[in-house]
């Protein structure tokens, strides 16, 4: 059994020893994911956990990486896809020139569906798709734009019920149970690591996605992170979060008018 | 057994069922009072979709004010929570629900094991867990969780059940206070203070 101040422990070890700040993530998932990485990894005791992790670095990147929920998947909630297709690429299209950031990207499977609907608009050509984590292994993977083939059928059909008309197995190329996504879509991505809890803005965007990230934060945390992407956005830019989030709660909520049923707001002030 | 411990007072009640459990709660709501002095979170196997119709759906069975579960939505007495599809729903310190997209369990997300094992790390021995029906075996470490947290374990009768595989292998791993049918429990949820 891992008590509250034995997490408390670990939360100051990570902060001191390496600059990493979990102390506002959402307690009741964090301690669930370091209980259970402490029983995949068959530490004895709490305490073992907390040794390793203070003397050995190359564990730390383990630790992060399982700690954090990096579970994502292409063109998720078709219905919310459909929307940004819809109603907001037809006025990012206006622009000269379009930013997107993509804030928690995990392994950038929203990002390559970003990429294919801007490219489906006509618009990827003067687009660049910020994608940014905390956590560099998973950034390597957004380089790579390789993912599972086996996941493929599951993402064509979300694909085609987000309004996609294309064939969906165009966009990538099958290799030995893997599916590489096409080089047009991945130069345009900008790779990035970015913490929310501790980075600032870095750019002024016209569209910020960071769904189902908010959810592993705090209620300060959370008011931090929308403070920061009130801050990145240009003048009436689009704030995506996920379908069970919402800035109703938040000090910015004001700024901001919620698009349709669809977790899209618009920056009106 | 029952009539040697003292029942601590109801803070939470949580159900947890998957398929064949609908049925149950379309007929278990309309049999509850209107002024339930706990909240009430249903965690139900069901299809991933951002379709909030079946809140709707379970809200008009029942005079408690039901809705879907936001992130960080404080707990209110008196209303039944339902965890949206495809989230695991966690219960935090501050008696605020958290929503988390991580690895399924048992097959399922939500999973009705992390919610109770959640749930029972707040509310211990306040917690009452019903199991309901379902072809899974998940639920049964989750009461497992509320048991030793001090908290009452609850399962549909497995004879009245459509599939009664989930709450029969809670009742052979654990020590189930009571095994009811849809009328039992109903009269038990009401009975609850």
């Amino acid at each position: 059994m891992i008590d509250e101040e034995d997490i408390d422990l670990l939360l100051n070890d990570l902060f001191d020893l390496y600059g990493y700040d979990f102390t506002r993530y959402s307690r009741a998932s964090l301690k669930r994911r370091i209980v259970r990485l402490c029983s995949l990894d068959k530490f004895p005791s709490f305490a073992e956990l907390r040794y390793r992790v203070r003397s050995d670095p190359q564990y730390l990147k383990r630790f992060v990486e399982e700690v954090t929920v990096n579970v994502t998947e292409m063109f998720r909630d078709p219905a919310f896809y459909k929307s940004v297709r819809e109603e907001v690429l037809p006025v990012l299209g206006t622009k000269p020139f379009i930013r997107i950031w993509h804030a928690g990207c995990s392994t950038g499977e929203e990002v390559y569906s970003m990429a294919i609907l801007l490219k489906e608009a006509n618009l990827l050509r003067r687009s660049l798709l910020y994608a940014t984590d905390l956590n560099p292994s998973v950034l390597e993977k957004v380089r790579k734009g390789i993912f599972p083939l086996a996941l493929m059928k599951q993402y064509s059909e979300s694909y085609i019920a987000s309004g996609g008309t294309h064939d969906f197995s165009s966009y990538y190329t099958a290799q030995y149970g893997q599916a590489k996504f096409d080089n047009e879509l991945s130069e345009k991505i900008i790779i990035s690591t970015h913490n929310l809890v501790s980075d600032s803005s870095f750019n002024e965007f016209d569209l910020i996605l960071c769904r189902n990230v908010l959810i592993y934060f705090d209620k300060d945390l959370q008011d931090r992170v929308l403070n920061l992407f009130d801050a990145s956005l240009g003048t009436l830019g689009y704030l995506a979060l996920g379908t069970k989030e919402t800035l109703k709660f938040s000090a910015v909520h004001n700024k901001f008018k919620q698009l349709n049923r669809e977790k899209i707001w618009k920056k009106i002030m | 057994m029952e009539e040697n411990h003292v029942d601590h007072t109801c803070e939470f009640l949580m159900i947890g069922g998957s398929a064949g459990s609908l049925e149950v709660l379309f007929r278990l709501l309309p049999l509850l009072r209107p002024d339930l002095p706990f909240p009430v979170a249903l965690v139900l196997h069901r299809r991933n979709s951002s379709d909030s119709s079946l809140a709707e759906l379970l809200g008009s069975k029942t005079l408690n004010p039901t809705q879907e579960v936001e992130d960080k939505e404080p707990i209110t007495p008196g209303t039944i929570y339902l965890a949206p599809a495809d989230y695991h729903l966690l219960i935090e310190q501050d008696r605020t629900f958290s929503l988390d997209y991580s690895e399924k369990i048992n097959f399922s997300r939500p999973s009705i094991d992390v919610s109770f094992e959640s749930a029972a790390e707040i509310y211990g021995p306040g917690l009452v867990g019903i199991l309901l029906s379902g072809a899974n075996e998940d639920g049964t470490g989750g009461l497992m969780a509320v048991k030793r947290a001090g908290g009452r374990a609850v399962v549909q009768n497995p004879d009245t059940a459509q599939m009664p595989f989930m709450p029969h292998y809670a009742l052979t791993h654990l020590a189930i206070d009571h095994v009811f049918d849809t009328i039992q429990m109903a009269a038990f949820i009401n009975s609850l203070v």
